[in-house]
């Protein structure tokens, strides 16, 4: 089940030898219904000395849109982003789980499908390479960085906070195109908090689903997923959710109904226990206000 | 005592009365052993081996939204088996999938739902079938639409054309006014400079 191909993986270490530095594809959350989740990956890559090289001339992956209506199309436009990696040679750094999971799948066609690969190099002008894997920034951030360096790191420790982490759907599966360390109890968000000196709880719904792309048209369906979640979260003992997703992070944020539950991006804690500037900016921009919380454990 | 002839009894087995019988005249009978036309499409299409399924149902039980499909993830698995082509064009289920693939990852066969769930709804809409979830398909196609134009999701525009295509106006109007207050939706889109190219993706997939 796991990808070979990954170098690192949880539990092993970058070779210092690699410079930290990435094609960064934000996506379309990433400057509007996830700003403070663009705004924070910036700002804590900075800190963190990752550099992130944006993507030239990015475009939409294509969602769940896509996929469900075109299967073609589905892989295209995230092929599109893939070629246009590949001529920098470096793997690509995506906030997203949804664009991650369609440049995985992009990629896999790229490297099995010779025709269609000379078809979009032909349209595309681009020679594949394969050398620009796409990868998810969380798993950069907990991969790539021991979590010894960002202990050492962390100017205000998040002591108080105690987070359930949420990995919601797409980012962990299917696992064969994800690789990731186990499908159904990651634990590459665990050790981040914890190197924050936050105290993760345990919960059983850590990669369930939110509802995702159904916030529009069965809200319905949203709101009673959005609640459990948020339900199953207090009576874990948690006081806040911590995501890696735009889409997650929304629904939990805007559909949750009677709780007033804060849902953080990982890189918005980063940021925090980095001491960054700016944290106030994004955490504003929440529907449940995060800051009386933070104001309550002596964090801001 | 009446000896009942053994070939009878095999065709009528209490589980092929069960499954096959409501849809018998419409679909044809299957003899054992016979795989439909349809199951064999859908078994190409999505490069998803459907009949390994032995109906254990993990993929329900772990389905976010089965329950609000009129078929749950296992009976779509089962009825394309059985070659039950119309109901299931006609089901809201593909449209309710979320492809969140925890059924893929759980299936024990190795049967990943959410590509199979999906050619259903291209077949469906090759066949002409109306989307049972009209919102889902308004909500998909402006999104599509919105690509094609600026190369980008813009909310703002996207949210236009999907509250035309569904009809649905007035819904959460409170949450937009709120994310537009928050700066989560700019009003300015922003585009793509190869265009052109994106285009070209669109017309070669025949969209």
């Amino acid at each position: 089940m796991i990808n070979d191909q990954l170098t690192t993986r949880p539990g092993t270490t970058r070779p210092k030898e690699i410079a930290l530095k990435y094609s960064y594809y934000p996506g379309c959350t990433s400057s509007t219904t996830g700003v403070e989740y663009g705004l924070s990956t910036e700002a804590v890559c900075e800190a963190l000395g990752i550099e992130l090289v944006e993507l030239e001339d990015w475009n939409c992956c294509g969602a769940s849109s896509a996929h469900a209506l075109n299967h073609e199309l589905a892989v295209a436009l995230p092929g599109r982003n893939v070629a246009q990696a590949q001529a920098a040679g470096l793997d690509m750094a995506i906030p997203c789980p949804a664009c991650y999971q369609h440049c995985l799948a992009a990629d896999k066609r790229f490297q099995e499908d010779e025709a269609w690969r000379a078809e979009m190099e032909e349209l595309l002008s681009f020679e594949y390479t394969g050398q620009a894997r796409p990868r998810a920034l969380l798993e950069i951030i907990g991969c790539d960085l021991d979590s010894e360096e960002i202990a050492a790191r962390v100017k205000k420790p998040l002591e108080g906070l105690k987070p359930v982490s949420y990995y919601g759907c797409v980012l962990v599966r299917p696992p064969e195109l994800t690789g990731w360390d186990d499908p159904e109890h990651p634990v590459i968000m665990d050790r981040l908090l914890k190197a924050m000196d936050a105290e993760p709880v345990a919960w059983s719904y850590i990669v369930d689903c939110c509802g995702a792309s159904l916030s529009l048209n069965r809200s319905d369906v949203v709101v009673l997923l959005v609640n459990k979640l948020v339900q199953a979260a207090e009576e874990a003992g948690a006081n806040c959710i911590v995501t890696a997703c735009g889409m997650c992070q929304i629904n939990l944020d805007t559909r949750q109904k009677g709780h007033h539950m804060p849902i953080f991006y990982f890189t918005e804690l980063l940021g925090l226990a980095l001491d960054l500037p700016g944290t106030d900016n994004w955490f504003k921009r929440h529907a449940v206000d995060p800051r009386p919380l933070l104001r309550s454990l002596g964090l801001t | 005592m009446k000896v009942q002839n053994p070939k009878v009894r095999a065709q009528t087995s209490n589980f092929q009365l069960l499954t096959l019988r409501p849809f018998g005249r419409a679909q044809g009978r299957l003899r054992s052993g016979q795989a439909s036309n349809f199951a064999l499409e859908v078994r190409r299409r999505s490069g998803e081996n459907v009949f390994r399924c032995y109906y254990c149902q993990k993929c329900t039980v772990g389905c976010p939204t089965a329950y609000v499909m009129d078929y749950q993830p296992a009976q779509v698995l089962k009825m394309i088996q059985l070659g039950m082509r119309e109901p299931l064009l006609k089901s809201s289920a593909p449209w309710l999938c979320v492809g969140c693939e925890a059924c893929g990852t759980r299936c024990p066969n190795g049967i990943r739902l959410a590509p199979v769930m999906d050619t259903l709804k291209y077949m469906a809409l090759e066949a002409g079938y109306a989307p049972p979830e009209a919102k889902a398909y308004a909500l998909h196609r402006s999104f599509l639409n919105n690509i094609k134009l600026f190369g980008r999701v813009h909310e703002a525009t996207m949210l236009v054309e999907y509250k035309l295509r569904s009809r649905d106006l007035f819904s959460d109007l409170d949450l937009g006014a709120l994310l537009l207050l928050k700066g989560k939706i700019p009003l300015l889109p922003e585009r793509v400079k190869a265009l052109d190219q994106v285009k070209e993706l669109y017309r070669r997939a025949g969209q």
